[in-house]
């Protein structure tokens, strides 16, 4: 049964996934929480690990949440094949129409509206996202448990924005800051941060 | 072997890039446009358009999108299956040991470190991709309105989706309507 409820998840997160791997984190929390697959403690590492380890997000994140739920390898194949399953019927459904009309889609008002519109309701799903691993309605964090999680949150928010305050710089400096605003670094350093502060 | 070709260029963009979609769009162009000459820059632009307006994943959606152009329905399995396939097992091997090892002191204290910063990387980027979906202080309602009803409201993200897209086409169709009027 969990593997039927699995598929049925992923395909509904791949449906209706708009905007890249961050907002669909936001789906994929839902879906979890509504199935109890996992503590919210193993969601959070996981979303951890599916964003330093290679290739999309969403493929890190549903592999993952398929081996938890699951606890085997048949798992993990469901719930990626399954969130790869409504993009290529709509992508090839697209492609087909996108040979014979070519560009002209993009001037259409209902086209570009609609899509201006729903990037915008894409950064709601992934402040909701991150609201929710803030503080989840009945239930203690789990991701901030100290003052000094907060720290670790202010200083990961302040790297992350850095590069965009510093307009004039020079190539050295400017690869400086992509390294220490990447992803991998944060995490990387947070790590560490953990490891002496806690351990 | 053009299907080979395909396969092999997607694994690479799929083994070697960290990051998610926006960061593999790069290394797609480098490969695909300026390596392969597969297609050119224009039709590239236009592929980021399209694999953004479909849902799901970006990378996925681009993979469709050249399999089909280069080398139709095997193309798209090429691609499809070299895009996907490193993610794939990487993670089931993770997934495999790290079952072992999460309760391990030292494991547990790093990934204390970790999780504030993981909510840091998915709300901080917020600024950028504010700016760049040309946000104003009329239309702020949207994101804000879709955030608070999801999470206090428990309302799930389909919804917000689904009415957000509904919307934008029912006012469109007035808005035309009334021009053709005047």
């Amino acid at each position: 049964m969990i593997y039927l409820q699995l598929f049925l998840s992923f395909l509904k997160i791949g449906f209706f996934g708009f905007g890249g791997g961050l907002a669909i984190f936001s789906l994929i929390q839902m879906e979890v929480q509504a199935h109890g697959w996992m503590t919210q403690e193993e969601f959070v590492d996981i979303l951890a690990i599916s964003q330093v380890t290679p290739g999309p997000i969403g493929i890190n994140c549903a592999t993952y949440v398929g081996y938890t739920a699951t606890g085997n390898v048949w798992g993990s194949l469901l719930a990626t094949t399954a969130i790869v399953i409504p993009s290529l019927i709509i992508m090839l459904a697209i492609c087909k129409v996108y040979f014979i009309i070519s560009t002209r889609f993009q001037h259409n008002v209902y086209f570009s509206r609609t899509m201006h519109t729903l990037r915008l309701s894409v950064l709601g799903l992934i402040a909701a996202a991150a609201l929710m691993l803030i503080k989840p309605i009945n239930q203690p964090s789990v991701s901030f448990i100290d003052w000094r999680s907060w720290t670790i949150f202010a200083t990961t928010c302040f790297f992350t924005i850095l590069p965009l305050f510093i307009k004039k710089s020079t190539n050295w400096l400017k690869s400086a800051l992509n390294i220490i605003s990447h992803p991998i670094t944060l995490i990387i350093l947070a790590g560490v941060a953990g490891y002496v502060i806690y351990s | 072997m053009l299907y080979l070709q395909l396969f092999w260029t997607y694994l690479k963009i799929g083994t070697f890039t960290i990051g998610g979609g926006y960061v593999m769009l790069s290394m797609i162009e480098r490969e695909i446009v300026d390596k392969k000459g597969w297609i050119d820059r224009e039709e590239f632009m236009n592929m980021i358009a399209l694999a953004q307006a479909a849902p799901g994943l970006i990378a996925v959606n681009s993979a469709i999108f050249i399999g089909w152009r280069i080398g139709g329905w095997r193309g798209v399995i090429a691609t499809v299956l070299g895009a996907v396939l490193p993610s794939f097992l990487i993670i089931l091997a993770i997934a495999m040991v790290f079952q072992d090892y999460k309760d391990f002191p030292a494991v547990e204290a790093v990934f204390k470190g970790i999780r504030p910063a993981v909510v840091a990387l998915i709300a901080a980027p917020l600024c950028r991709m504010a700016a760049s979906a040309k946000i104003t202080w009329a239309t702020a309602i949207i994101p804000v309105a879709g955030a608070l009803l999801i999470w206090l409201g428990g309302l799930s993200p389909v919804w917000i989706i689904l009415v957000t897209a509904l919307a934008t086409l029912l006012f469109t169709y007035l808005a035309e309507k009334r021009n053709k009027k005047v």
